[in-house]
């Protein structure tokens, strides 16, 4: 008994017990406060559904796009193929501290219709990316890509190399080797990189306002409709939030801690 | 049907420098302390990594010579590595199975040979085992069967018996003895450990330092060690000297008599530990050589004490545990020593 007293500090108890609060009461607010009875005529209304449909299309595919591309990345830096690659791995992690809306600016620096690449793409093929859903999966994925890169390559690097040395001796391609014995075996950090990385895409919502607008149908999404709605309706602004909450409380259950505890090494 | 490589190989300051011909059904074995460069040969004979300068060649084919470079996948080798590196996400059967599936045989063909491959080896009972699920032993040799599977003309094996415990060892031993023997290619089994080069090896390559310091039979090598280390190995005390008249001066203090009296010039000596008698006081005997000394360190080994003798020169003697209480052996305690001349078996230092 004395020593459970003695492993409880007053001041440790008091201040971690307000910071919990701090965390949890604003949400269970939020629960509170909801329409209930209307929620299901909100969250079925055509704005909303509308919004959900596109931020699930846009994540999606942003997430898809991440895959496609960060994967690759995430062995480049792996496996130290890239020159610099400290530096490198600096500039992935940017866009994770940045603000959004600043990532926001510098795609619209580049890919704005009078953007260094942007101005191309428009007067040689009539693209145009911001204000457009395009221009919404490209704010996404590049706030959400860093996520799946950066956990995919502790998966990468913690990997035994001798079963790729292994699959190389029994005449396997690299591209054979790759596919069925690098991947399968950091399966794990892939799906748990995927998943933060869509999570982190569903939330968007500065970058995506400041580079593609907020166009009910076209740009916005469930983020940018929560806060148009808080303009004109709380009820229904609380009730789409709680539908992005449900969503991420389902990616923690998913993940089932085992890809978020604190690094402990074990 | 042969392997020949003559080649040197860079890790920073480190320089593995080897050259060796591999005769087929021939099992060799390397051995060496480590960083002696065993597993750069062992990458470099794979195709894993490249030489420096030099070259290797499968078969009479230039596989590396520093321009062409045949990458593993082309090169006709099998290696169980080091804690065989089974796939864990692939079952027994997949595991075999993977190489004839990545060199293009159909799904089907390639379980049938896995299994066939498993069955030879006495494991197809675990073919759709997890690797996880299975022992040390059953490990090593579904590890055998992928590496064989594929019908390799070089079979490399990577400390192929670290893994398992000392009772598992000697069972998986034996089998792989008789797998060995059944391979016709070139084998070569890197190892750390005397007993596996000396009992599954036909020819034993000693790497020091990136050099081979000896290369001979097992035979040969536990007789006539070159290097302390091999003689360290096979547990004798080895004297470098000059030979003269049936004497032979030690470096670093001390005349052995000797029974070879034709001998002259540089040489070594090994000198058994069992051959070496101690006494508390000077030995009146027939024993030629007779010399003090004072015990430097004791060491249990199976039914003797090994003693370590700090004299002129020091040597290693094999007493019983009843002498050493006899004697009443501790660190430190003056002894005499003798050792018959024919007791020591000297040899010329052989020219490099």
């Amino acid at each position: 008994m004395s020593r459970s007293r003695a492993a409880r500090p007053w001041f440790l108890v008091i201040p971690g017990v307000i910071a919990l609060a701090f965390l949890v009461v604003p949400l269970l607010v939020l629960l509170w406060q909801a329409p209930w009875g209307s929620f299901a005529s909100i969250v079925t209304s055509p704005t909303a559904l509308e919004a959900l449909r596109l931020s699930l299309f846009t994540s999606l595919l942003a997430t898809a796009l991440s895959c496609l591309v960060g994967i690759p990345l995430a062995w480049l830096l792996a496996r130290e193929v890239l020159p610099a690659t400290n530096v490198l791995r600096a500039f992935v992690i940017v866009p994770l501290l940045l603000p959004p809306v600043v990532s926001g600016v510098a795609l619209l620096a580049a890919f704005g219709r009078r953007g260094s690449i942007g101005g191309v793409l428009y007067s040689a093929f009539g693209i145009q990316l911001p204000f457009t859903t395009a221009g919404v999966v490209l704010a996404e994925a590049f706030v959400a890509m860093p996520f799946l890169i950066i956990t995919l390559e502790g998966g990468f690097r913690s990997l035994d190399r001798r079963y790729e040395d292994a699959a190389m001796t029994l005449g396997a391609s690299s591209w054979t080797v790759f596919r069925r014995i690098t991947l399968p075996l950091v399966g794990p950090s892939l799906i748990a990189g995927a998943v933060l990385c869509w999570a982190r895409a569903l939330g968007e919502f500065g970058a995506t306002i400041t580079f593609a607008g907020n166009f009910p149908g076209v740009t916005q999404t469930m983020p940018l409709a929560v806060y148009t709605a808080l303009e004109s309706d709380r009820s229904v602004a609380i009730a789409l939030s709680i539908i992005l909450l449900v969503v991420s409380v389902g990616v923690l259950v998913a993940l089932r801690g085992r890809y978020m505890r604190p690094a402990v090494s074990s | 049907m042969t392997v020949s490589a003559d080649f040197t190989s860079r890790r920073g300051a480190f320089e593995l420098d080897f050259a060796a011909t591999l005769q087929p059904g021939v099992v060799v074995a390397i051995i060496g302390p480590n960083g002696a460069g065993k597993s750069t040969l062992l990458r470099t004979l794979a195709g894993l990594s490249a030489v420096d300068t030099g070259s290797v060649r499968i078969d009479d084919v230039v596989v590396d010579d520093g321009r062409s470079f045949v990458p593993t996948q082309d090169r006709a080798v099998g290696v169980v590595f080091q804690d065989y590196a089974l796939f864990p996400h692939l079952t027994v059967l997949e595991n075999v199975a993977f190489g004839p599936r990545a060199r293009r045989t159909s799904k089907h063909a390639a379980r049938a040979r896995a299994l066939d491959a498993l069955d030879r080896l006495g494991v197809a009972d675990l073919a759709d085992r997890r690797t996880a699920d299975i022992s040390g032993g059953q490990a090593q040799r579904v590890a055998l069967a992928r590496a064989l599977v594929t019908e390799p003309r070089l079979l490399l094996l990577d400390e192929p018996l670290s893994a398992l415990d000392a009772e598992t060892r000697e069972a998986v031993r034996t089998e792989l003895d008789v797998t060995l023997a059944g391979f016709d290619g070139c084998t070569v089994l890197v190892t750390h450990d005397p007993l596996d080069a000396l009992l599954l090896a036909d020819r034993v390559i000693v790497l020091e330092g990136g050099r081979i310091v000896q290369d001979a039979s097992p035979v040969d090598l536990a007789r006539r060690p070159l290097t302390p280390y091999v003689a360290a190995l096979m547990g004798v005390t080895l004297l470098r000297g000059t030979a003269a008249d049936g004497l032979l001066t030690v470096d670093g203090g001390g005349v052995l008599h000797l029974a070879d009296h034709a001998i002259r010039g540089r040489a070594l000596a090994v000198v058994r530990p069992e051959a070496v008698t101690l006494h508390r006081h000077e030995p009146e005997g027939s024993a030629r050589n007779a010399w003090p000394g004072q015990v430097a360190a004791l060491q249990p080994s199976s039914d003797r004490v090994r003693v370590l003798v700090d004299a002129a020169p020091s040597v290693i003697a094999a007493v019983t545990p009843a002498a050493v209480a006899e004697l009443g052996l501790t660190r430190g305690t003056s002894v005499w020593m003798s050792l018959k001349a024919v007791d020591v078996d000297v040899y010329s230092t052989p020219a490099h």
